[in-house]
């Protein structure tokens, strides 16, 4: 089976109101290409489930999502995200407040095709006052109640991986997964984007196989975009572009500041993009972070 | 007291939080509190867990910043969905570094404010504090002890569980919450009071109970005697020099 196809192609599956996973974390391993793809196209209303980064503060400056299902949004070494912040306390999007752990608990749900996880996590919080929609359950085998983190089923969920096949097999190389796997098992459709396209033979041999960590029934569409993830890293193929991360977060403090990002970074398309990032190869120079 | 000498002060009595732990994953989020633990590995707790602060369980507790020639050494393979495992099971002490505080030791780095749908000051969200605060012991570390931070109602966005009887669920007790130091720029505190009040255990050199009670919006069990928090000792202090090669700890406290 032949998965290509285009950041295009994906997007046009997008409807208005679905509810999108995307992987990574933080400033790592991002699909940021099919973000970009987007942020160009009339895609609105979305409902967001992610380990945020730009994607999420980008999708907020654009006015593309309705609700965000989140833990942090953080770009790390800039520990706010600017237009997630400034979204935020404008009221504009809807949230849906959990913990990490529990963000993953809905996926598993989602993908083992039950309706919750019983967990400790999340008792005596806030996370209950705000989500009401999050019930305790009591259980039949002992005498205490338990939190029953619903399942978040994804209608469309979006990666970023080094390298893939036209099947849909897909290798992460970098030193973390993230929780890329729980967001690829638990949606209708998984599109991935890859920095290396490679033939079936790059998986046979040696230890190839074992960084491929879902079966390529998880993978709907691949699309072959280099340097996919900038600006956030793909370990250990680049690091991420702190000098665009601060640009990029500077903008948020002028007026008009995102409509000048999205023109010089996003209205131009993928391939202009790359080039006024510094091109392929100053990306794949970028260093890895050393915490 | 200088502002290097204040913060190795601090390091070395918040390394303390883990000397009883055992075999434990102990993670310190902060440049102090990473070297805390560090710290505690290297000298009163040698059987702890300590990763990267990337992907990896390592042997040995890394040094903060560029490493030069440094070579970590493996462990295991820890990524986050990793974490969780070891959270959920229960074997970790975290030392964390909350936005507020309560009297309970309910703590918050979520948001400020009082309408969540709209927040004065949107800060990172809960994280994993939900997670943590539930499973896992913890403790704290705050640079800037005032009435912000400690406040006298609950805090903002109750992101980690305190020890509130009023938020527990059925069927369980206090005795599951496990929160265990608190320090900050001028004071260690635990919750060994009255009713797991929580009681001022030590004062930094120069800084007196008064001055600290008035800094903390509710208020604290003073023991007839509080001492001085003991100030490092020299080993200790040629393990945090090759912990922190760049001196990073030395603007922490906002110097």
């Amino acid at each position: 089976m032949n998965k290509l196809m285009t950041s295009g192609d994906v997007v046009a599956q997008l409807r208005d109101g679905m509810t999108i996973g995307i992987g990574g974390w933080g400033p790592r391993r991002k699909p940021m290409a099919l973000i970009r793809e987007i942020l160009r196209s009339p895609v609105k209303d979305l409902t967001v489930v992610s380990y945020g980064g730009a994607d999420v503060g980008m999708l907020c400056a654009a006015g593309k999502l309705k609700k965000l299902v989140f833990a942090f949004v953080s770009l790390d070494f800039i520990p706010l995200e600017p237009y997630f912040r400034a979204a935020r306390q404008a009221g504009a999007i809807e949230v849906m407040e959990i913990d990490e752990g529990l963000l993953l608990l809905g996926l598993r749900a989602a993908a083992m095709r039950v309706p919750f996880i019983p967990t400790r996590t999340g008792l005596g919080t806030d996370v209950l006052r705000h989500n009401p929609g999050i019930k305790l359950v009591d259980s039949p085998y002992d005498d205490r109640q338990w939190l029953a983190m619903p399942a978040l089923p994804l209608d469309v969920a979006l990666l970023h991986v080094d390298r893939a096949d036209a099947r849909g097999v897909c290798q992460v190389k970098g030193p973390d997964l993230y929780m890329d796997d729980a967001f690829a098992r638990a949606a209708a459709r998984t599109y991935v984007t890859c920095d290396e396209l490679v033939q079936p033979e790059a998986f046979e041999q040696g230890e190839e196989a074992r960084y491929v960590f879902w079966e390529r029934s998880e993978t709907t569409g691949v699309v072959h975009v280099p340097c996919g993830a900038h600006p956030t890293s793909c370990a250990p193929l680049y690091g991420f572009d702190a000098r665009h991360f601060k640009e990029y977060a500077a903008s948020a403090k002028e007026p008009g500041g995102w409509e000048k990002y999205f023109e010089r970074y996003v209205a131009c398309g993928e391939e202009e993009y790359l080039k006024r990032a510094g091109g392929a190869e100053a990306v794949r120079k970028l260093p890895l972070p050393v915490f | 007291m200088s502002d290097t000498t204040l913060v190795d002060t601090i390091i070395c009595a918040a390394s303390e939080a883990w000397r009883h732990d055992g075999e434990v994953l102990a993670t310190g989020i902060g440049v102090v509190q990473r070297l805390a633990a560090s710290l505690a590995k290297l000298t009163c707790n040698p059987d702890l867990l300590m990763t990267d602060s990337e992907a990896w369980l390592v042997s040995e507790p890394v040094p903060i910043g560029p490493r030069g020639d440094y070579r970590i050494r493996r462990e295991t393979h820890m990524g986050f969905a990793r974490i969780f495992d070891n959270v959920w099971g229960g074997k970790r002490h975290a030392m964390v570094g909350p936005t507020q505080v309560d009297r309970y030791g309910q703590a918050n780095i979520s948001m400020i404010g009082a309408d969540h749908r709209k927040p004065k000051v949107q800060m990172l969200g809960v994280r994993g504090f939900p997670g943590n605060s539930m499973n896992h012991a913890n403790s704290f570390f705050v640079p800037n002890h005032s009435t912000k931070v400690f406040v006298e109602g609950e805090v903002d966005m109750v992101a980690s569980v305190g020890y509130n009887p009023a938020r527990l669920a059925r069927g369980w007790r206090l005795e599951d919450i496990d929160i265990r130091l608190i320090i900050t720029n001028l004071c260690v505190m635990d919750f060994g009071g009255p009713n797991r009040q929580v009681r001022l255990c030590s004062v930094h050199p120069g800084v007196t109970v008064e001055q600290v009670q008035q800094s903390t919006g509710f208020p604290l069990h003073v023991p007839g005697s509080v001492p001085a928090t003991p100030a490092p000792t020299a080993a200790q202090l040629a393990v945090l020099a090759r912990l922190d090669p760049h001196g990073q700890r030395a603007s922490v406290l906002g110097a």
